[in-house]
This record gives C-alpha cells, structure tokens and sequence, in this order.
C-alpha cells in the first residue's frame, strides 16, 4: 500500500537524501563494506538487515560520523560528509545501549543536545516538552534514567534523538533490549513518529520481522554487500537469492535442474523417481542449469489425496508437527529423505487436525507459487 | 548461628584491633605524666576500685593543646598541606588514569602494574631515595647544573615543597586507581553520544566523562587526604624546621619529650578531626554502590 503511494526509489529524477558511491571501509585486514553503493531517500524508513557481523552496523556508524570509509564517498543531500566531525552533522543516533545519561534526568538528556545550540530557554523548555509528549513521558520528565524502565528508557532516547530534529536519524537495534510484547507496541509508535515528524529513518537491526514491520525499504546485507534492496513484500516473495530467501521468513529450498518449457515456465528435474516440478519464472534459464526452487512454506497446500489440479505434488509422510498457535508447520518427509515444510493456519481447534504423526499426506503448489532462483 | 559467627568475625576484629587500643589511648590522654614505667599515672590498680581510678583522669591534656599555639597551628598546617597535596594529587593523577583508561586493552594490565609496582619496595627506602634526588649534591641538581638550566643548585630538600613531592609520588597510586576503575567502567557510546547531539570533544569531556567519574575523584580524594593529614614519615625526612605537621609534632611529644598524655590528647584530637572526613568518605560510597544497583 504504502509502495503505491511512496516510492522515490522508482522515480529516476529524485534526489536521494543520502548516497553512498563505491564505499569500502577495511579495518585492517578486515573489509567490513565492500564497494558498496546505495540510495536512500528523503522520508524513508530504511532497514539494514543482516547477521552480526555483515557490515549494518559499519555503515550507521560512518552516517554518524564515527568511522570514516576507507574509499568511496557517502553523500548527505549531495554533499561530501567525510570532512564533517560527528557533532556538526545534521545526523543524530540512537544507540543500541541507549547511551542516557546517568548523570542527568529525563528532561536534562533530551535537552542535551538543544543546549549545545546556543538556544533560548524557552526555545529549548518547548521543544522538551513537545518531545516528551510526543514520546508520552510527561510525568518522567524529572526522574534519571535508572528510576525509569526498559521501554520508557527506549523512548527517552528516541525523544532525545528527535529533539534537534535531524534530516536523518539512526537506530542501532533500538529495540534488541526489550521483550517481545512491548516490542511490537514500539514498532508501531515508531513507524508512527516517523509520520508525524517527516525524518528520514535508517534501522539496523537482525530481526527480519522488524525490518519487515517498520520498514519502506529493506536492504539485507551479508559480508560488507547488498544482498538485495526493495520493499519488504519484494524482499520476501520475489528474493534475487537463496541467501535472501532462506534470511527472511521459512523456506524451503529445492535444487535442481532446470528444463525451459514455453514462454516463460520451467521443468525441475530434482530427486530419482520424482515426476519433474513445474514453475514458471521471469529470469532466464538454459537447459540443463542448475537452479532453486524457493517456496514458502504458507504457499504449500497439505491434503490427504492428491489434488486433481496441482501444477505440483508430491507424496511424504508427516514427520513433525511444530504447533505455533495459530499456524501449525507440518515437516513432511519425501521418499528421498528430504523435508518440506508446509503451513496451514489452524481455522478449525487442535482436537479436529486434519493429519498427525506418519500420516501419509500430499504436498501441492502452483507453478507460480516458487521462486526459481539461480544461487 | 552461622550468620552470627559471619558478623561476629569483623565486629571482634575492630574490637581488639581499633577499640580497645583507642581506649587505651582515650584513657593514657586523660592521664597525667610521670617519671615511671610506664610514664603516667593513675595506674589501675583492683585493691583501690574503678572509682578512686577514674577519679584521677581528668583533661588536663585537652586544656592545654588549646594554650600552647604550637598544636593548633601544626593541625591547621597539617591540613593545609593534606589539602594542596589532594589537589596537585589529583591533578597528577587524573591524566593518569585518563590515559589508561584510554589505551588499548592488552597494555591496560601492564600500565595497571607499573601504578602498582613502587608497593614492592619500602615506603621508608623510596621517601630516603627522593632525599638523594632532591638534595643539594643529588641527582636532580646534578642534571640541572649539567644541562646548564641552572648555575646554583637549587635548595628542594628539606623545604615544604620536598614534601609535597614526596606526598604526590607516595600517594599517587590512591588516586589513580579509583579513578581509573570510575573512567574503565564509562560506556564509550556515553561519549559517542555527546558528540552526536552537538558536543566538540572537550565539551563532551567536561559534561559527561568528568562528572561520571566524580564517585572516583572523590575516593581518591579521600584515600589520599585522609592519610596524609596524618602523615609522618615524609614531613620528618623530607621536610624542615618550617614544616609544621600534626604527625610530627606527634612523634615528638611521644619519642623526645617522652610525654604520652600530651601525645595521646593529639591523637585523640586529630582521629576527631579525621572522622568527618571518613564519614563523608563512607557516604560517597554508598551513594556510588546505590546508584549502580
């Protein structure tokens, strides 16, 4: 919805807010962002995701002016930010630890940086107070940061990251401290700050759910490289890798080999004694290449017989029931030894499932249900 | 039962080790001198009863620290000299420990070694060794008129600022550790942060890196001012006739004068004088032990 309405990155002419061209940052031996290059743009909600260690957090670090890249250029509303230190950047961060400081109350850490602006009192006591309504911490305002909890200290941070209203604000993982309840509440005040004050939202984090709830683009990284970058509906039903397929959300992978069968569809020849898998895909593949067939596992329909219609089926045995609730995931085993997942949602209560333990059952999809995928 | 004998064990140490010597202390001060062994008198003595003794005690003593100005100008001095040396302490110090806490993780032990090293050797051969650097003859004169930056050696031993150089080197060690442990514990991403909302790198260590190592700075403080108030050993080897410290004055009412009453009235006096101090100290670590609860 929000992609059909704001979508700068598919505009040639826009501006992005900041760009990165050809950025390497080694650290010794070590090549945190390889030869990166990367649009963001004005308004966005910016998620870098990736596991520890890709480089995500490397590159926040050099937006804020804490690292400078080896080579390449990092540009802020066109302009060269190398030369500019930290605390002359219109870039603030909110870090991972929060940062607060200890010494000082809720009110005092959020007009730390207003203070450093030569600003009148009143200037400085408004914007405060507006900031700690829009973070609803009023009635905090004069406690220190360890008389407040968890969540509220997350928001006296975000408050203080807000309150000089940077072009660009950075989140480190700036809910990896809280539990899972209050995080998903976070997630939504977030995305809905964000509206409200027009900043432009960069987020690094390695829970892909976040990325995929708070985010208008999400760039998935692995050793100092893009992997892929789109909206989260791309990321996740049109990934360019198995990397990318098998970092977001459950998948099930199939290799193969690929036989071009018309415009645009495929057959997969996959395991000895298995009829060939069908599906249609947008890249081109030569006649014999191998390949991958990503589906998720939602998109594979379980039954007791095979379906008259199925452009693809193949018969296992139950090997494991993994009940989430309201998704049950049902391990299915082929003949060759290999497993597939396929999910259901449990409209109907537990005592009536369908299939149990070693039933013999039929996994069906559509041909264009996967993802044919080169690597 | 267990729980006793745990608290049992401090609370019989500061018995025997700090009360009961104190009492007697307390008890030699309301005293009178005597050419006896040991000199005063009354002596207890259990044919005569506990109150024919205590009849005897009086404070004499107490009266005439206040006539002679000898005792309060060598407590004012005392804290006048416990109160500068702190302060160049500090001042020594607190780079110090700045520094370590800034250099890389595999050097911290090594440089946390040498602060600590000098407390191998004897306290009493390290102040004698400063006498052989600082006397007119000594090494430091030497290398001065040698490199032609003085053309009279200068006279630095037995002065007061002997003593302050002793006090400094001695106590230094008091100072940088606790500050160092404050500085070791700050959260880099603290100073990141100044710096990210508008801080230059001063501004940051003067609004965050200073006043969160404060608890630390005022434990050194203490550790050094405390003891130094009472010190001896430097103002006698170091110091001269005009060096006026309580310790001394001390030493000598017990040593040369042979007057334990007078000298055990001092004692008294200066524990009393100490005692605000170390309740201040011990105030600053509980609020420093609460607020990283």
């Amino acid at each position: 919805m929000q992609s059909s309405t704001f979508a700068p990155w598919e505009d040639p002419d826009a501006k992005p807010l900041i760009r990165f061209k050809n950025v390497t940052k080694r650290f010794g031996e070590f090549t945190a962002i390889d030869n990166l290059t990367l649009d963001i743009f004005e308004r966005e909600f910016f998620a870098l995701l990736g596991p520890s260690g890709c480089g995500k957090t490397t590159m926040m670090r050099m937006l804020a002016g804490f690292e400078t890249a080896t080579e390449g250029v990092i540009e802020l509303a066109g302009q060269d930010i190398a030369p500019v230190p930290p605390n002359k950047r219109a870039v603030n961060m909110m870090f991972q630890s929060y940062a607060l400081f200890p010494h000082l109350s809720v009110w005092d850490n959020i007009a730390f940086g207003l203070r450093r602006d030569s600003k009148s009192k009143d200037e400085i006591k408004a914007r405060v107070e507006e900031m700690l309504r829009l973070v609803r911490l009023e009635k905090f305002a004069h406690r220190k940061p360890h008389q407040i909890s968890g969540g509220q200290r997350q928001r006296v941070a975000l408050a203080r990251s807000l309150a000089k209203a940077p072009k660009l604000l950075l989140l480190d993982e700036p809910l990896g401290a809280l539990d899972k309840k209050l995080r998903q509440d976070t997630q939504f005040e977030l995305m809905d700050i964000q509206e409200k004050t027009g900043t432009t939202f960069v987020i690094v984090t390695h829970d892909q759910e976040e990325a995929m709830t708070v985010a208008s683009r999400v760039a998935v990284m692995d050793q100092g490289q893009l992997m892929q970058v789109a909206t989260p509906d791309r990321i996740y039903e049109t990934p360019n890798s198995v990397y990318v397929a098998d970092f977001i959300g459950d998948v099930n992978i199939i290799e193969g080999r690929a036989t071009p069968e018309g415009e645009d569809g495929y057959h997969i020849d996959w395991a000895e004694g298995q009829p060939a898998l069908t599906a249609k895909s947008s890249a081109k593949f030569d006649k014999g290449q191998k390949c991958h067939l990503a589906i998720r596992p939602e998109k594979v329909a379980i039954s007791a017989e095979r379906p008259a219609d199925a452009a693809n089926a193949v018969q296992g045995r139950v090997h494991d029931i993994a009940y989430l609730g309201n998704l049950s995931t049902y391990y299915v085993e082929l003949a060759d030894g290999s497993i597939i997942k396929a999910q259901t949602s449990n409209t109907r209560r537990i005592s009536r499932r369908s299939f149990t333990w070693e039933d013999t059952v039929w996994l069906s999809w559509t041909a264009t249900a996967g993802v044919l995928l080169a690597n | 039962m267990r729980r006793f004998l745990l608290i049992a064990i401090p609370y019989a140490w500061l018995l025997v080790l700090f009360l009961v010597p104190f009492a007697i202390v307390l008890k030699i001060s309301l005293s009178d001198a005597a050419i006896a062994r040991p000199p005063y008198f009354p002596q207890f003595d259990w044919a005569e009863g506990i109150m024919a003794f205590v009849r005897e005690l009086d404070f004499e003593n107490f009266i005439f620290l206040t006539e002679d100005d000898l005792y309060w100008k060598a407590y004012l001095s005392s804290l006048k000299i416990a109160l500068t040396a702190t302060v160049l302490t500090l001042v020594a110090g607190y780079p110090i420990a700045y520094a370590m806490a800034r250099a890389p993780e595999e050097w911290r032990p090594t440089l946390m070694m040498l602060v600590i090293l000098p407390f191998w050797t004897s306290f009493l051969i390290r102040v004698y060794a400063w006498m052989g650097i600082l006397s007119n003859e000594g090494y430091l004169n030497q290398i001065l008129l040698w490199t032609g930056i003085i053309s009279e050696p200068l006279t630095i031993l037995n002065t007061n600022t002997a003593v302050y150089i002793g006090i400094v080197y001695t106590y230094l060690p008091f100072m940088i550790l606790p500050i160092y442990s404050a500085l070791d514990r700050l959260d880099g991403s603290l100073i990141e942060a100044a710096e990210d909302l508008g801080c230059s790198r001063a501004q940051a260590f003067w609004l965050v890196t200073i006043p969160l190592s404060r608890p630390g700075i005022i434990a050194g403080c203490f550790l050094v001012f405390i003891p130094v108030l009472g010190e001896f050993v430097i103002p006698s080897l170091l110091g001269g006739s005009g060096t006026l410290m309580i310790g001394k004055v001390l030493w000598e009412e017990f040593f040369s004068n042979r007057d334990w009453p007078v000298a055990s009235a001092v004692a008294v006096v200066l524990l009393l004088i100490l005692v605000v101090p170390i309740v201040l100290f011990q105030r600053n670590q509980q609020k420093q032990a609460e607020a990283e609860k």
